[in-house]
């Protein structure tokens, strides 16, 4: 085993755009690949994008895409990029990934925990978030 | 010599999995996927066309113990060879 075979990485999602959740997407099935658990915490944006109405839904990009990223992005969809939950829900499979939604954006965009997808394991705060990255690597998209 | 017969631990299967066409991170999701379905000291015969996969699956070996026995590459396919631990 190497020195971080075990050693978990937490993801702070903020964004709800497709390219930013993407992003995270793969770097989750990375580390889930690896062995290493994942930590995602939810906020603001990319928490709405998690509510279970809209997670199947088509998001924009982040506003540096330009129209040439934009034509870039909707390419690689059509060659068959397979949608970012799609890839969450594969890192679930392999490895250990725990998703949670932060209490606070919970209570600003007036959700409650049936609206979410399935997909989110539960609700927590910010201290429990930071017990549970412990030494860890914590990463903000 | 065949994988088969360098293989000195496992039951002397050999798992092939085809990865070709799939981008980053898929091929090393798939592995990982693949190699629980593979018995201690047996082998895993992955093919890929990503160019990344050349370090990926190096990491990969390195950091889950599974070891990379063999490696080539032809005509754009990159090949690795698995053994799990």
């Amino acid at each position: 085993m190497s020195d971080q075979g075990e050693e978990p990485i937490s993801l702070v999602l903020f964004s709800g755009t497709d390219d930013r959740l993407t992003a995270a997407a793969v770097l989750t099935a990375g580390a889930a690949a690896l062995g290493r658990p994942v930590h995602i915490f939810l906020q603001y944006w990319a928490l709405d994008a998690f509510r279970a109405d809209k997670i199947n839904m088509r998001r924009p990009l982040a506003p540096e895409a330009g129209p040439e990223g934009a034509a870039a992005v909707q390419q690689a969809h059509a060659d068959g990029q397979q949608p970012w939950v799609e890839t969450l829900r594969m890192a679930k499979e392999i490895g250990e990934v725990d998703i949670q939604a932060c209490s606070l954006s919970m209570d600003i965009l007036h959700l409650s925990a049936d609206q979410l997808d399935p997909i989110v394991d539960g609700v927590e705060g910010v201290a429990a978030f930071y017990v549970n990255a412990g030494v860890g690597q914590v990463v903000f998209i | 010599m065949t994988l088969t017969e360098s293989n000195p631990t496992g039951t002397g299967q050999v798992t092939t999995l085809d990865a070709k066409g799939l981008k980053c991170p898929m091929p090393i999701v798939k592995t990982a996927q693949a190699i629980k379905n593979v018995s201690s000291g047996d082998l895993l015969e992955v093919l890929t066309t990503d160019p990344g996969a050349v370090a990926d699956f190096a990491a990969w070996s390195r950091s889950t113990g599974n070891e990379l026995v063999e490696q080539t590459v032809a005509d754009g396919v990159y090949r690795f060879v698995l053994r799990r631990k």
